[in-house]
């Protein structure tokens, strides 16, 4: 809490400036050897664990492109004999990989803006205004940290069922707003009180109006927060499958499964069917985009990922 | 300042707390009232029964094997993927040696922690899929595949009792790792390079630098990341439901709270039990993170 800026500050150490005066002694040349037998164990040891990190995913690219047939009687990492984008044909269309992803799409998008905007709102408000149940009302939100979503379970799917929400996009999108708020607004808190108070204070001067203030001067000066919040509520919520799983099911639910979902119910049908080079095909096209942008935005997401525990 | 002042707070406060309210505060009150029901969903009449859930619950086999399950999970999640974590960040921060007079991180550390860190994004269902095609017990599985090249007999990971729960773990910690090699990086990347340039001129081993100056510098860290590891070993829900055998099985071998929970409300109806057990789990969740934060209890050394 009380080292907010670092936060934010990628997970790269940061350099320092060479120093001189580096102590030269007769130790030198064996401390040398030392060095390098030590950096030689630590690449072995660090290119066996990305090994085994890259391996399965490689293992399930390849396997996508392969037969049935192929996948049981060739080695696991031998190439499959053709390329053929057949199985992926398959994912899309009768798998429906295709709109899980969409839905998911759907989904987050309108979620995560909808949390980022409730959430520092709120976070805002409790940041900077001195005002009766200011401190309860923090609380209410934070102490939803404490709490495991289980038990939340059955109350949630009743009191779904009661707003007529159940398995519709609407109920989702605010269960996962609803969710994610405690974090967020815990973290957009503590940021919004790291901002300084000449600036707003010189916009009220100026007659800007509470709302403008916030919108025009307080939001685009959080901007490293929100980012970094933003990229979490998004992969946290790309990744939910309890809430959906819970949420979305009963007549027709299959359409408006998100992309875990989904995936894991292609998993169960493909044992059925034994058509395994549809499920590879599936998983590789769950996969590939998020190497795509994890690629370009990897050190906005590696500090966003890891704002919760750094705090 | 003070115009429109009230206005605005409510304003910008109703819509969130409203949702929340309804949606989480709400939920977790009546979880704790549902508990003692005997409701089952679809009756009317909804009686209470005080404390008969939870004595029903004490006395379920399949409660007291998640809760082993559990214990498992809690002892070994967080131990495998500290240790793993703390070895390759501190070879990534300073196995390359020193130039210059200060050490400095392998060449490629970049590289080897992006790499390390992705599996994080993939979100555990997802995971879980390609991990019940890695430990397939047929020659289509990557592990089994590669045996049967060697000539081993096939393992069967998931449908093998004493093997099933471990191999969930283990794909528990090949997705955590990743993430705490870079949080305990940063961490390790805070520390002053001139403590470990002294502690290397008194003569200090590789080793005595680990454990006399980087271990505990890094001390918040660590209870922040054994508090984490924790809480993700009381959930394991999307792996278990997912991955084994007759979901929870072989036999319950590797069945966890959430997923009774889950099966005792949406396959049983039975919503007074299922938020009986929600109740318990949110006392062992919440004593283990106090319990935690309250042992590991040390003076933070400041910098």
């Amino acid at each position: 809490m009380t080292n907010l800026m670092s936060s934010d500050s990628p997970a790269v150490p940061p350099e320092t400036a060479p120093r001189p005066g580096s102590r030269h002694s007769a130790a030198a040349s064996r401390d040398k050897r030392e060095i390098k037998l030590f950096s030689g164990f630590a690449h072995v040891a660090l290119a066996i664990w990305g090994l085994l990190v890259i391996a399965p995913l490689i293992w399930v690219v390849l396997a996508s492109f392969k037969s049935n047939t192929e996948i049981f009687t060739h080695a696991p990492f031998s190439l499959p004999s053709q390329i053929s984008f057949e199985t992926y044909k398959t994912a899309w269309t009768e798998a429906h990989v295709g709109r899980y992803f969409l839905n998911s799409v759907f989904v987050v998008a309108i979620s995560t803006a909808g949390t980022m905007l409730l959430g520092s709102m709120a976070a805002y408000v409790l940041a900077r205004y001195k005002f009766f149940g200011n401190r309860f009302i923090y609380y209410l939100f934070v102490s939803g940290l404490a709490f495991p979503v289980f038990l939340a379970l059955v109350p949630l799917f009743l009191i779904l069922q009661n707003l007529s929400l159940l398995n519709t996009y609407t109920g989702l999108i605010l269960v996962y707003i609803a969710y994610s708020l405690p974090f967020t607004v815990f973290f957009m808190t503590a940021f919004f009180k790291t901002l300084p108070n000449q600036i707003a204070e010189a916009a009220i001067v100026d007659g800007a109006s509470h709302t403008r203030l916030f919108f025009q001067v307080m939001l685009p000066m959080a901007k490293s927060g929100l980012v970094s919040i933003t990229i979490f509520n998004i992969v946290g919520q790309w990744n939910q499958y309890l809430l959906p799983v819970a949420i979305m099911q009963g007549a027709g639910a299959e359409k408006k499964w998100v992309l875990t979902q989904g995936i894991a119910n292609i998993s169960v049908s493909a044992g059925y069917q034994a058509n395994w080079a549809a499920l590879f095909a599936a998983l590789t096209l769950s996969i590939l985009p998020m190497i795509i942008v994890y690629a370009f935005f990897q050190r906005q997401i590696q500090s966003g990922l890891t704002a919760g525990a750094t705090k | 300042m003070k115009h429109g002042r009230y206005p605005f707070i409510i304003g910008f406060l109703i819509v969130p707390v409203a949702i929340y309210s309804t949606f989480v505060i709400a939920a977790y009150v009546q979880a704790f009232q549902l508990s003692f029901t005997n409701w089952r969903g679809f009756s009317p009449d909804v009686s209470y029964i005080g404390f008969d859930n939870f004595v029903k619950l004490f006395q379920d086999n399949t409660f007291w094997k998640a809760i082993q399950h559990h214990i498992l999970l809690l002892i070994f999640l967080p131990l495998l993927t500290i240790i793993l974590a703390l070895f390759f960040a501190f070879l990534l921060n300073v196995g390359g040696g020193s130039k210059g007079g200060r050490t400095q991180g392998v060449w490629g550390s970049k590289f080897y922690r992006v790499v390390f860190f992705f599996p994080q994004l993939l979100a555990l269902a997802l995971v879980a899929v390609i991990f019940s095609r890695v430990y397939s017990s047929d020659d289509s599985g990557l592990i089994n595949g590669l045996l049967n090249q060697l000539g081993v007999e096939p393992v069967l990971f998931l449908a093998d009792k004493n093997l099933a729960l471990w191999s969930i773990l283990a794909v528990l910690v090949w997705q955590a790792v990743g993430f705490y090699v870079v949080l305990f990086s940063a961490g390790m990347g805070s520390i002053p390079t001139e403590i470990y340039e002294a502690a290397a001129l008194d003569g200090a081993t590789r080793g005595t630098l680990f454990f006399k100056v980087t271990l505990p510098l890094l001390w918040n860290t660590l209870q922040v990341a054994w508090v984490y590891l924790g809480i993700a070993a009381f959930d394991a829900f999307a792996l278990v439901n997912v991955m084994s055998v007759d979901r929870g099985g072989p036999d319950g071998a590797t069945t966890v709270l959430g997923l009774e929970i889950y099966r005792n409300a949406f396959d049983y109806a039975q919503f007074g039990y299922a938020s009986a057990m929600g109740v318990v789990l949110f006392f062992l969740t919440i004593t283990f993170a106090a319990l935690t934060l309250r042992v590991t209890k040390r003076e933070a050394i400041e910098l």
